[in-house]
């Protein structure tokens, strides 16, 4: 037996305090295919952005075709070993066309009718695995829809021009394709692990997994928590292996009352939903949108919003820099943005008013600044966040709309929040919240499930476990 | 740090300080070598075209505030149709002077509703959307105003004009303009919108700030002030001309600039663009008096300017 292509030994990387992968093993043999399975944030694209040379580890062993690579390994070092990775973001220039993308990735193409020649390998490669393609390879790539555009990062990852392929990286592949050019490629996938090479496939599909991989590896919380051979699994102990089913016992299920009586305070469908449960949401309710991420509960949030208007309703940001803070203001501006409307006096701002607003949420959510009146940026994080919270709770809206707001905000300022949020909604006060966290799902009174855009599960407090959510989050198979 | 010393910290930390540094400095290296002329008459000629290079400069702010990208290029013909139609309509009869003012700020309406118009419905970026507009807006002047040789209202003329205490009239209006919309900017919903909005518009729109209103608002107000300057600008030279507005692209940006504004928008002061109207006037001033040439006074105006630009530019805007 041959040695491994990849061994990764006792791989750790943090990014500041959060730890995202805490020494993971992993072996990919010769001729096999790996799936790769865990919840958001276990750590399986972190570990294959090490594995491809973008990301350095903090510490371990990084081993490629029995040679120790550990020291200074990067993506020259990857691609001259054959390794190719196919990323979730995709990486073609948009601007560029397809052939010339495929010369950006071989630079040994040269010379005299380079055009040609990089055509013809890009367009060998999408013959070879997506028949009846249909691209040109004079087409800009920026004109290219979603699915097209993956077509030819796969393509372009399996070519080869001077260097064999011994392994490619596929993350997250089929998630922009549509069922019969994912059908194609899994295919493609096989026939290129029956002829020696080797591939790692990420998917939320599970069935997918289980199909096309000889080995499967679960990840959670940055470590590997079980490998065995794909035909061991089930879907069902898959699921159970990505979560921690035992774990799910809900704060508020102890003594649930459901609140869902007279009318609700919103209600709503995300845009493409057809027939399914609609979003409604009762005064004084604690509302969680759950599903992986990206699947839908941000648009729903926004699109609250603007049915609700300013008035009514108010919005935590989760992307604090991209949707939330402004940076020139001082924190007490940050915070009375949200309720200018209430402390004008006549034609003008009281400025009064907004000291007062200020020192009433530094006082109420803990925000750690020797004046409200230094700059927004002058706080950490978490405390920006905090801001972000102040502004819509300061501010009369009945409806607070929040698009995971916990990312990255460490542990003591999450339980004030919690119990803040909780205070306030017994006043009467709904609550709808995005999250990525399981354990956050537990703060809530009725959880609605997303994946593709659509709800697909409607859990109130009393019937929520993990296992559920998680269900529901990749019900298509099921379905 | 001592009880005096604070306050003086505090006046260090104004954007706007530069430009009035820059301006009496300036003043002071002219002023020996105006033989026959004092201190005091280089003084009132400052004020009396700064104050035409500040109304302008509002709108302008108030649009380069709004954000990368926000800039308003068709002030100079906006300013040549409002004078045009002003002038034309009032036809130097002072019972009409209402009437040509009426009609100077409908002429500023219609050209910020189209340049919105043309930002929002058609998506096409501010800095192309005005510049378009602008031929347009200069192709209607010059057809309306074909032929155009027509007097200002004497009264109006009058008023552009006058003078207290060798201070022009105008320019104590507009000092009392300029510090209405500074408390127009600090202090209500709509300043608070435009800064929020410059910052970060996307923020703004999710803190429920009304985004287009507010938008449509400050084209529509760029293009107000361009009219009133038209206005007033063809009764203090005689009559409307169709390159009246010329020298005002450049003026209106380069005074908020100088003033201390960020260029990047969401930030930005009203005390500045006084500041730097009076200091782009006493440059030209100055070189003229040392009798240089017009090459080489260029080539100091903006070496001058990026002096000023640099030695302001020190300093970080963190409140």
């Amino acid at each position: 037996m041959t040695a491994p292509i990849v061994e990764l030994d006792g791989v750790a990387k943090s990014f500041g305090a959060v730890r995202a992968l805490a020494g993971v093993g992993l072996v990919v043999d010769a001729g096999t295919c790996l799936g790769l399975v865990g919840h958001n944030g276990a750590g399986k694209s972190t570990l294959m952005q090490i594995l491809a040379g973008t990301l350095a580890p903090d510490r371990g062993r990084i081993g490629v075709a029995g040679q120790d690579l550990s020291r200074g390994y990067d993506v020259v070092t990857a691609q001259r070993h054959g390794i190719r990775c196919v990323f979730q973001e995709l990486s073609l220039c948009p601007n560029l066309s397809v052939a010339e993308n495929a010369r950006v990735f071989h630079p040994s193409i040269r010379g005299m009718g380079w055009r040609r020649r990089a055509a013809e390998l890009v367009v060998a490669g999408l013959d070879r695995i997506f028949p009846r393609h249909g691209i040109e390879p004079g087409e800009v790539v920026g004109d290219l829809s979603i699915a097209r555009r993956q077509m030819v990062e796969i393509a372009r990852a399996f070519s080869v021009t001077d260097v064999p392929v011994r392994l490619v990286i596929l993350d997250e592949p089929t998630s922009s394709l549509d069922a019969l050019v994912a059908e194609q490629l899994l295919a493609f996938v096989r026939r290129f692990v029956a002829e020696g090479g080797s591939a790692i496939l990420i998917s939320h599909l599970l069935g997918e997994i289980l199909e096309t991989s000889d080995r499967v590896v679960v990840m959670r919380d940055g470590l590997v928590v079980e490998a065995r051979a794909a035909a061991d699994f089930s879907r069902e102990s898959l699921v159970a292996a990505m979560g921690s089913v035992a774990e799910a016992a809900s704060d508020r299920a102890a003594g649930f009352v459901s609140r869902r009586q007279g009318e609700p305070a919103c209600r709503a469908s995300p845009a493409d939903q057809g027939q399914g449960p609609e979003l409604r949401a009762w005064p004084g309710e604690v509302v969680g949108l759950a599903g992986l991420a990206g699947h839908g509960q941000t648009d729903m949030l926004v699109a609250l919003f603007e049915q609700l208007g300013p008035k009514r309703s108010a919005l935590v940001a989760g992307d604090r820099q991209t949707d939330g803070i402004f940076p020139l203001w001082s924190i007490a501006a940050n915070i009375s943005v949200g309720s200018l409307r209430d402390m004008v006096h006549g034609l003008l701002i009281d400025p009064g008013a907004e000291v007062e607003l200020a020192e009433e949420w530094r006082r109420r959510i803990g925000i750690r600044t020797p004046d409200m009146a230094n700059n927004i940026l002058s706080l950490s994080g978490g405390n920006q966040q905090k801001a972000l919270f102040a502004r819509a709770l300061g501010s009369t809206a009945d409806i607070v709309l929040m698009d995971d707001p916990m990312r990255g905000v460490d542990v003591g300022t999450k339980q004030e929040v919690y119990a803040i949020l909780r205070a306030e909604a017994a006043r009467g006060r709904t609550f709808v919240w995005y999250t990525t966290e399981m354990d956050e799902l537990a703060h809530c009174d009725h959880v609605y499930v997303f994946r593709d855009g659509r709800i697909t599960a409607e859990l109130a407090a009393d019937a929520l476990t993990e296992e559920k959510v998680l269900h529901a989050s990749f019900a298509d198979e099921a379905a | 740090m001592s009880a005096l010393s604070r306050p003086l910290a505090r006046l260090l930390e104004k954007p706007w300080l530069w430009a009035f540094v820059g301006a009496a400095l300036v003043w002071l290296a002219t002023i020996p070598f105006t033989p026959g002329r004092g201190a005091g008459d280089v003084l009132t000629a400052a004020f009396t075209f700064a104050t035409f290079f500040v109304i302008v400069g509002i709108g302008q702010m108030f649009v380069i505030t709004l954000g990368p990208g926000n800039v308003d290029l068709s002030i100079p013909a906006t300013i040549t149709l409002a004078g045009s139609v002003a002038t034309k309509l009032m036809d130097g009869q002072d019972a009409l002077i209402a009437l040509g003012f009426v009609a100077a700020m409908g002429c500023g309406l219609a050209v910020g509703v189209f340049n919105y118009a043309l930002i929002r419905a058609l998506r096409i970026p501010p800095i192309i959307a005005t510049l378009s507009s602008s031929f347009i807006i200069q192709s209607t002047a010059i057809a309306y105003g074909r032929g155009l040789r027509i007097k200002p209202p004497p009264a109006l003329a009058e008023f552009t004009t006058a003078r207290v205490l060798g201070m022009p009239v105008l320019a104590i209006c507009v000092i009392v303009l300029a510090a209405l919309m500074s408390v127009v900017l600090h202090r209500t919903i709509y300043g608070r919108s435009v800064i929020a909005i410059g910052q970060n518009q996307r923020a703004a729109r999710l803190a429920g700030i009304a985004v287009d209103r507010t938008r449509l608002a400050t084209y529509v107000m760029s293009a107000l002030f361009a009219s009133l300057c038209g206005y007033l600008l063809s009764a203090f030279s005689g009559g409307a001309s169709l390159n009246m507005g010329e020298e005002y692209l450049l003026a209106s940006i380069a005074v908020v600039v100088i003033g201390g504004t960020s260029v990047a928008g969401g930030f930005a002061n009203l005390p500045g663009l006084w500041g730097a109207a009076l200091f782009l006037f006493l440059i030209v001033t100055m070189l003229n008096t040392y009798g240089l040439g017009a090459g080489i006074r260029y080539v100091l105006t903006g070496l001058i300017i990026i002096a000023v630009i640099t030695a302001a530019g020190g300093r970080k805007p963190l409140r």
